[in-house]
């Protein structure tokens, strides 16, 4: 903590001068970035739509109150659609995931390059959205669940596997040494040294991943990848607001409940 | 595993095995059916055309080979239009995000707020943490128009479910002890929360707000596919034109970028905590 000599005694300061200057200097910067941010965004603005929009939200809020009850019966089978994109996506994922991981762990490696590639694989998955990965599946797989799946299952390789490989890297060595002592093969330590460790780490992220999933699965049918997004779509185009805010009221309802069981389920692993 | 002592005469027992997993056999098989049964009936309803999927694999072999090689030179005054439009909109989503999740959080704290501030705020982020970002994106398309504006909307609302959140959990670890210490001082409850517990929180949330920062262009390029403006809306638009070459170009850039993002903000993670 620097300390100043001034005429009535010293005084203490949290920094030196220098570094206060520095730091007012960084806000400086932030500021004129955000500035110059806002103002890219304000000219592609029409302000007159924004200034219209407190109208608009009344409008549209009035119009989907009461949600249309009855249109529940419809939205069982797209409810069921999205669950199984989610799950069997994450599935998918899993699979996919534990070589990638294992190639990507610096312990558990066979050589630097495959660890290279399959970092790439990693960053990669996670770059693209899942909307993205859907909007070009449906190019080959034709619109449907397959394809909301699949699209699933890529983006939450990478997601899957980082998570995995970190875990793999954090073992403790002891043991895997331990069971080297006793002159087990490779895959022998892997599957009683490595395997054992990161189990509990592995299934915990499955359902943390399922529960981000179940969220990511109900904007697919946007794209045509289906599950309930597709009701939400068709909802809104015809702008038959009961129906989009009783299927707002059903995906709210069945992410609280995907949220609550992997709470429950991480809290038991763990 | 018992071990006899030696010379004692029983045989060393080698029929040691791995412990299964889940320890309960009730809960272990109840488990492994339950998940065979779900499958079973999850592939018995999902209408997949199979015949339309295999049809779809040449068609996707063309389609792919439509990505090569990725066209970077043709577009190119759109695709920095873009990129840059959803660079900005990251940045300010993020800012004002993070500037309505400082009161959220804070009144999302279970040791700072009084209960009916507590519910009010929690039952905010638990709102925009439900919906997905294209989601609100739809909505704020439909209020705000076409642009960078619904989608600077929908990210900083979607920032708030994320950052409120954690800092309130933040929040709810930090040492009591240091907070008391400078309620004892008699200090007001602005120096309180600016003495005692913005210094515990700040070094995990400029973390945060990096990593968030990283999330928001990532979303960025979502919800121009719903009309929020930026890169999205440039790819969707080489989507429906058909020009796959420019699209792989776009989706190599987002990636670029992402890895950089990545990269800088793992670092002023290191840095900063």
């Amino acid at each position: 903590m620097p300390r100043l000599e001034t005429d009535s005694g010293p005084v203490w300061k949290r920094r030196t001068t220098s570094k206060q200057w520095a730091i007012w200097f960084g806000w400086l910067v932030g500021l004129a970035i955000a500035a110059y941010a806002w103002q890219g965004i304000s000219e592609k603005t029409i302000w007159f739509f924004v200034q219209d929009a407190p109208r608009q939200a009344a409008d549209i809020g009035g119009r989907m109150i009461p949600p249309k009850l009855s249109y529940m019966s419809r939205l069982w089978a797209p409810i069921w659609d999205t669950l199984n994109i989610a799950t069997l996506g994450t599935v998918i994922a899993l699979i996919i995931a534990v070589p990638v991981a294992f190639a990507a762990a610096r312990n558990t490696t066979p050589h630097p390059i495959v660890r290279t590639i399959a970092i790439f694989i990693i960053v990669s998955s996670r770059s693209v959205n899942s909307l993205i990965w859907a909007l070009m599946l449906v190019f080959i797989f034709g619109p449907g669940v397959l394809a909301g799946t699949i699209a699933i299952g890529l983006r939450s390789v990478g997601f899957c596997a980082k998570l995995l490989y970190e875990g793999i890297e954090e073992i403790d060595h002891n043991q895997v040494e331990a069971i080297e002592a006793t002159g087990a093969s490779g895959a022998q330590k892997m599957a009683y040294g490595i395997v054992p460790q990161v189990l509990p780490t592995f299934a915990g992220i499955g359902v943390f991943r399922w529960d981000i999933n179940i969220r990511e699965s109900t904007i697919l049918g946007l794209v045509g990848a289906g599950g309930i997004g597709l009701e939400l779509n068709g909802s809104i185009n015809t702008l038959a607001w009961t129906q989009v805010s009783m299927i707002l009221l059903v995906i709210l309802v069945t992410v609280i409940v995907s949220e609550w069981v992997s709470a429950k389920v991480r809290g038991a692993i763990i | 595993m018992s071990v006899s002592s030696p010379g004692s005469g029983q045989p060393f027992p080698n029929n040691w095995r791995k412990p299964p997993f889940i320890k309960n056999p009730l809960l272990r098989w109840s488990i492994i059916i339950g998940a065979a049964i779900y499958l079973a009936l999850a592939f018995g309803t999902m209408d997949v055309n199979w015949q339309r999927a295999a049809e779809g694999l040449p068609r996707g072999q063309r389609f792919l080979a439509a990505f090569f090689p990725p066209n970077f030179s043709d577009n190119l005054g759109v695709m920095w239009d873009g990129i840059f439009e959803s660079i900005w909109m990251a940045i300010i989503s993020t800012i004002a995000g993070i500037a309505l999740s400082i009161p959220i959080g804070l009144g999302a704290a279970k040791n700072l707020a009084p209960k009916w501030v507590y519910l009010l705020n929690r039952g905010i982020i638990g709102g925009s943490r439900t919906f997905p970002e294209v989601i609100l994106a739809i909505f704020a398309v439909k209020l705000f128009g076409f642009g960078p504006f619904a989608g600077f909307v929908a990210l900083s609302i979607g920032t708030i479910g994320f950052y409120a959140k954690l800092l309130a959990e933040d929040i709810e670890n930090m040492s009591a002890t240091q907070a008391e210490a400078i309620k004892a001082t008699g200090a007001s409850w602005f120096q309180w929360i600016n003495y005692a517990i913005q210094p515990q929180v700040m070094p995990r949330m400029i973390g945060l707000s990096v990593y968030r920062l990283d999330i928001n262009f990532r979303e960025s390029a979502v919800v121009g596919i719903v009309g929020g403006g930026g890169i999205g809306a440039t790819l969707n638009t080489a989507f429906e034109r058909y020009e796959f070459d420019t699209a792989a170009a776009i989706l190599l850039i987002i990636i670029a970028i992402v890895m950089a993002l990545e990269y800088t903000s793992g670092f002023l993670r290191k840095y900063v905590q």
